[in-house]
């Protein structure tokens, strides 16, 4: 999945000379967290968090001193040449970099200009849908040997019994690395027939066991 | 003016049309197994029991979209084309397509509000409809055995209707998902869900987190419990939190959705529940009406697949709470027993308790009653802080 398939097209900025106070009301109101900031040509200087916001305006601060504060320019409180994306990038490779560098967010780059913006909420959303879980369904687990076409063999008993596969998750083993397990979701409320079919053909579904208990 | 009655019964015939298929798991042929043995106990008379209405389009707009009532009532003519109801969970393996499906999914909406009705402009002061509970349905579209869901329509029929606010309380063993997605953002409407974790279970959601959103944020409480929970974990959770709930809420009336599928017997799920289970929650919920709402109690059905020797004594329950009559003990009728016994493919456990012990014991058991009692901590959190100002 690419990028340009995920980022925000409409994106909100402001400017350099912009201060702390116009960046607090528009964070407010359009409850955003992060502001690419644009100088007049559209060229990208700068981002601005709300944790970059936090370190300037604290809650306990003096009047006056408060009032100086939201008058700053953003120049002086932005994240200057942040680290940027390209909206080809593929998804997974922009989720190393926000692990690597600890950000929020991450600004896309076409041509010199903005053309999106994606942030660390939307990219935890899109891999809360890989693992099908914002779908109501029930969770089949299965212990397989790791060896070529076994996932053939574990999706011929979903095709041969009609289920529809939600997602499909393989996790390394912790236990023993020649397993792996597979995490499927199925948008069914009533598992037992592919649970036996699983079953009858000799797989190791991991439903519910007591807890701590040996498979 | 005629005087009000403890209870009325909410049934007739057309609320058993709701059936996709013979061998499909939800079966509500368990409301006549039902309605059998409160008769055959000699608990209900025929002048308890009140018919139902269908519910009109409009009502059913109260909580579905037009869309999506347009597909349910052209799946039940025959006149879907193929996979036109898939994006609406119609023809799908839970909900699949069968004649009339739009009236008989309205009919036990239409129950529901009836014993709405009777029980807001005093006729009752509870009402039963076993027919409802339908708790997994959506706005736009089917899940989990659900078309329409009943208790959505009827809450907001409430909230409309009589401008008052209402408890939810769902002890089904599966979260209650639609309800709670329909008053999500609703301050004057809470809902309460007791369930096994979504770990594995169907549908997934109901973590302590999942609290409400915007204006309704905290009027939605969540109880996930582990699988292999037992009856005694399960029902000191149901009733601090039912109490700390209402007293925190105060709600003018409660409805409870009482799907029976947490015993240790049912096939879809992994809770360890016995008939304890289903004599205490009814009794609870009346003494929290009785003592809160005075007595303003609404009850559904809802899940429940052993629907031979689980549903109908947990339902009976119900109404013998609901009467005052004492707790049923001993044998069931043997008249009951020998009617049925011969269908049931199953031999009837023939007493109103379970036997005991019902199941080996299970290892870890203290380990999970503390991991759900620290589960009910922070699921209460808020509303202890709140309570302490
Ligand atoms: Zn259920």
């Amino acid at each position: 999945m690419l990028i340009e398939e995920i980022m925000k097209k409409d994106v909100l900025t402001l400017s350099p000379t912009h201060t702390v106070q116009d960046a607090l009301l528009i964070m407010r109101n359009e409850r955003i967290r992060h502001l690419p900031i644009l100088t007049d040509d559209d060229t990208l200087v700068g981002i601005l968090s709300d944790r970059d916001l936090k370190g300037v305006v604290p809650s306990s601060f003096a009047e006056q001193n408060k009032a100086a504060a939201y008058e700053t320019p953003l120049a002086e409180v932005m994240t200057k040449n942040p680290i940027v994306g390209h909206p080809m990038d593929f998804v997974e490779e922009a989720a190393v970099i926000f692990y690597d560098n600890k950000i929020g967010s991450l600004p896309i780059i076409s041509n010199h200009k903005l053309v999106g913006i994606i942030t660390e909420t939307d990219l935890l959303y899109k891999y809360i849908e890989l693992t099908g879980a914002h779908q109501p369904g029930s969770q089949i687990e299965i212990k397989v040997p790791n060896e070529p076409g076994i996932l053939f063999e574990v999706s011929k008993v979903f095709y041969e019994l009609k289920t529809n596969v939600l997602s499909i998750l393989v996790y390394p083993d912790q236990e023993n690395a020649s397993n792996r397990i597979l995490v499927i979701r199925i948008n069914s409320m009533n598992p037992l027939h592919i649970i036996n079919g699983l079953k009858d053909r000799g797989f190791d579904v991991l439903w519910p066991n007591f807890p701590g208990m040996n498979q | 003016m005629s005087k009000m009655k403890d209870a009325v019964f909410i049934f007739s015939e057309d609320q058993l049309s709701y059936s996709f298929s013979d061998t499909h798991p939800f079966n509500q042929k368990r409301i006549v197994l039902t309605l059998d043995l409160l008769k055959k106990t000699g608990a209900i008379q025929n002048a308890d029991i009140v018919t139902p209405r269908i519910a009109t389009d409009e009502e059913l707009l109260l909580a579905h979209d037009p869309a999506y009532i347009e597909i349910v009532k052209k799946a039940g003519r025959g006149e879907l084309q193929e996979n036109e109801g898939i994006l609406y969970g119609i023809g799908t393996e839970d909900t699949p397509i069968f004649p009339n499906m739009h009236d008989a999914s309205a009919y036990l909406v239409g129950g529901t509000l009836t014993a709405v009705d009777e029980v807001m402009e005093g006729r009752a002061k509870h009402a039963l409809n076993l027919g409802g509970g339908l708790h997994h349905g959506f706005k736009g579209k089917a899940s989990g055995f659900c078309v329409y869901n009943d208790s959505s329509v009827a809450i907001e029929y409430i909230r409309k209707k009589y401008g008052v606010r209402v408890l939810y309380i769902d002890t089904d063993a599966h979260h209650g998902d639609g309800v709670q997605w329909s008053f999500y953002d609703e301050p004057d409407i809470c809902t309460f869900s007791i369930h096994e974790t979504g770990r594995y279970l169907f549908p997934g959601t109901g973590a302590v987190t999942e609290r409400g959103n915007g204006g309704g944020y905290g009027t939605s409480f969540n109880f996930p419990i582990d699988a292999f929970t037992e009856d005694e974990s399960f029902l000191s959770i149901y009733k601090t939190a039912f109490k700390e709930v209402t007293e925190y809420f105060k709600p003018d009336v409660i409805l409870t959705q009482n799907g029976a599928d947490a015993h240790y017997f049912d096939p879809l799920t992994h809770l360890y529940g016995t008939m304890n289970l289903y004599r205490e929650i009814p009794r609870f919920a009346k003494e929290m009406a009785d003592q809160y709402c005075e007595g303003r109690w609404i009850a559904v059905g809802g899940g429940g697949y052993d629907i031979w020797r689980v549903v109908p004594r947990a339902w009976a329950h119900i109404w013998f709470a609901m009467k005052q009559l004492p707790t049923p003990i001993g044998p069931l009728p043997a008249s009951w027993l020998s009617k049925w016994q011969e269908e049931a493919p199953v031999p009837f456990i023939p007493t109103w308790e379970d036997p005991t012990p019902l199941y080996e014991p299970i290892p870890r058991k203290a380990e999970i009653t503390e991991k759900n009692a620290q589960m009910l901590e922070r699921a209460l959190h808020l509303i202890r802080n709140e309570s302490k100002k």
